[in-house]
């Protein structure tokens, strides 16, 4: 301490007359210089920042926007009484009603393989996208049905061109005359691609054509749900409690070492924790978003005790000061007072723990959120995937298709992601402005 | 809680001999450090005593506890007895929010609740439960404004912010809010030290005033400001009393040593 308190009084003692003008003005100019330096190193950070951003956005659009339209392919399928029983529809013979309406398009096939080769041109689940229509509208029974339906994987490849024509034949997964066929489809007109609303509205396939975010989207607002439902008013009353209330002693002094330690606790033991005991001790069911929001809530509520802890630290003390000086009593004091300032600061960091939970993948792989699930949960108690679980699905999977949905999977969940941070700032500064 | 009712702005209550406030044998520990020793004081009612003395002297620890503010630091205890009204304020079956009904307070810096001019003064009534009517409502916001010198300035803006007032006004407001609740002592730690010359002449004109109604105690670092406003001084020293009495004898003619050196400017 003595030597520098020393030093530049002996500097001072010199004075500045002692030195040069010439060296003060080295000086100035190395100081000047450091700092440009300083702001330089600055921007290139932020530059660089932004520039991998970049390049990860537009590696994701440049893989996952042809995943937004989809190759559908207009057929006219003749719904004879032949094949299909007005009195029961269901139990109709869908296989040939396809056949049929694929037949009238294209010329005769030769054998049993071409005709089956042929088939392969519209999606696997035609059969019931036509059932289906029909039992909706049992009145074209014996008349003809015209449905867009989504082209297979392979063809719609094969129309985005990432199938390419040039390959050779044995190297390719469309065959020379399955392309004919598709021309055919194409000189007629009957070939669109048109925006892939399926990608929102359809729950998981093993068919990328017909495969769509719907259930892992509802999987993951209802486990956001239950995890807003458990943190947010347990995270708050536990930092008033600890801010306002707590001693400050050994045991309080604990309690906040092991929160923070919490928030720094990775993920996947979350997930073991949430395996443990929810499902094995508790027995909940397995895969379900109350398991995933309770699992979920575990790793945000140490975020939110945090941000509350701090929004109620930056409250003025004269604020409470005046309240006790009123004859407001403690309770009085944190509800009238201290929270509704500190309101904006503990929904922003609520939104943006929420968005990290949205996000999080590991310990729903542990709880069983990855399974396979072919339609949108009804409840937080029946089994479903989540929007990020459903990315690891996809990008899991052998066929083309998924490949590009896995991008379009990424850039949805940004796209929420985006969303509740816009809340979060929008909430802030319209709260804020409010005094 | 009679007490309160009877003691209204305008019905001044007729001045008893007896004294307020009275501390006797008043220490106060901070943890291990006793900040204040074995401090007897009377104040006077209907009067202004003001506690002066150098920073650290302990005169802001004695007037808060007054209204047992210092119960809201942990580590404060407080021994002695210290009586309102011959009631023991440190008494175990005392409501501590009745007492600060009935001793209110204005701090340093200006601290308006960050709501509304009219909610501001309206809150003590509200959580005391003063009124039974909107309109008694109304009636005790506007009487304390006026009281407070405030009411020409705001009548017309009740619904704004009051941390939108400048600094003078927002102390007007605070004490506006401070006897709303009628209360029988206004304690008043260095009410003036954040606002400008102008602003602390209407400050204390306002406090001469509120002496017909009301016991004040002010804390001041300013020694014309107690000159000024008060009626007593009481000159406190390393957590001591050194010396009380007539505000004139202590300016003009001071028995202790000390008292004479603080307020000629020697020490301080």
């Amino acid at each position: 301490m003595s030597s520098m308190t020393d030093a530049p009084l002996s500097d001072a003692v010199a004075g500045p007359a002692s030195v040069p003008a010439d060296e003060r003005a080295l000086r100035r100019r190395r100081r000047n210089a450091a700092d440009r330096r300083l702001r330089l190193y600055g921007i290139a950070a932020i530059a660089t920042a932004i520039g991998l951003l970049a390049v990860l956005l537009l590696t994701l659009i440049a893989g996952g926007y042809q995943a937004f339209v989809q190759t559908h392919i207009r057929v006219d399928f003749p719904i004879s009484a032949e094949h299909v029983d007005p009195a029961d529809p269901a139990a109709g013979d869908w296989r040939s009603v396809v056949r049929d309406g694929l037949q009238a398009l294209l010329p005769a096939a030769a054998s049993p393989a071409e005709q089956r080769a042929m088939g392969q041109i519209l999606t696997n689940n035609t059969q019931f996208i036509v059932r289906n229509a029909v039992i909706a509208n049992p009145s074209v029974i014996g008349g003809t049905l015209t449905v867009e339906v989504p082209a297979a994987d392979i063809f719609d490849q094969l129309n985005k061109g990432t199938i390419r024509r040039d390959t050779l034949e044995e190297n390719r997964r469309v065959t020379d005359a399955q392309i004919r066929w598709f021309d055919t489809l194409v000189e007629q007109g009957r070939v669109s691609t048109p925006f892939n609303w399926a990608l929102f509205f359809n729950a998981d396939s093993r068919f990328p054509e017909i495969a769509g975010l719907a259930g892992a989207i509802t999987g993951s607002f209802y486990a956001l749900l239950v995890c807003f439902l458990i943190s947010f008013p347990v995270g708050i009353a536990a930092a008033i409690w600890l801010e306002e209330f707590a001693p400050k002693n050994r045991w309080t002094d604990l309690v906040e070492v092991n929160i923070n330690n919490l928030a720094a606790v990775p993920s996947i033991v979350f997930g073991l924790l949430g395996l443990a005991v929810f499902l094995n001790f508790f027995g909940l069911p397995r895969s379900a978003p109350l398991v995933g929001g309770l699992v979920l809530a575990l790793m945000t509520l140490p975020t939110i005790i945090i941000v509350t802890r701090n929004a109620l630290k930056a409250v003025p003390p004269s604020i409470r000061e005046a309240g006790y000086g009123m004859g407001a009593s403690p309770q009085q004091v944190v509800l009238h007072h201290v929270l509704p300032l500190a309101l904006p600061g503990i929904l922003t960091g609520t939104i943006i723990g929420l968005a990290q939970a949205l996000g999080e993948t590991a310990p729903l792989l542990l709880i069983g959120m990855n399974a396979f699930i072919t339609s949108p949960p009804g409840g937080v108690l029946e089994a479903s995937t989540a929007l990020p679980t459903q990315i690891y699905i996809w990008a899991d999977s052998p066929e083309r298709g998924f490949v590009a949905r896995t991008s379009a999977g990424i850039l949805v969940l940004l796209g929420f992601l985006l969303i509740m941070n816009a809340i979060a700032i929008f909430l802030r500064q319209r709260l804020e402005r409010r005094w | 809680m009679q007490q309160i009712a009877a003691i209204t702005p305008d019905a001044p209550a007729p001045a008893p001999a007896t004294p307020a406030l009275r501390g006797e044998k008043v220490s106060v520990h901070y943890g291990a450090k006793q900040a204040l020793f074995d401090v007897d004081l009377e104040v006077g009612r209907n009067a202004v005593t003001s506690l002066i003395g150098p920073s650290g002297c302990g005169k802001s620890t004695f007037l808060r506890c007054f209204n047992r503010m210092n119960d809201t630091i942990a580590a404060c205890r407080v021994s002695g007895r210290i009586t309102l009204d011959d009631e023991d304020i440190y008494d175990r079956n005392l409501d501590v929010v009745e007492l600060r009904a009935r001793v209110g307070m204005v701090f340093q810096k200006p601290n308006p609740f960050p709501k509304s001019i009219f909610d501001n003064v309206a809150y003590g009534p509200r959580i005391h439960g003063l009124f039974r009517t909107k309109e008694e409502l109304e009636e005790i916001v506007e009487a304390s404004l006026r009281r407070a010198g405030l009411w020409s300035e705001v009548k017309d803006r009740l619904r704004e912010p009051g941390t939108g007032l400048s600094g003078g006004q927002q102390q007007r407001l605070c004490i506006a809010r401070a006897i709303a609740t009628r209360p029988e002592v206004l304690l008043m730690d260095e009410p003036c030290s954040a606002l400008d010359p102008i602003a602390t002449a209407v400050i204390e004109e306002l406090i001469d005033e509120l002496r017909e109604n009301f016991t004040i105690v002010i804390v001041t670092h300013s020694m014309q400001q107690a000159a000024r406003v008060s009626q007593k001084t009481a000159f406190f020293h390393l957590g001591r009393l050194v010396e009380e009495g007539l505000t004139e004898d202590i300016f003009t003619n001071p028995v202790n040593r000390q008292t004479q050196d603080y307020i000629t400017g020697r020490i301080g």
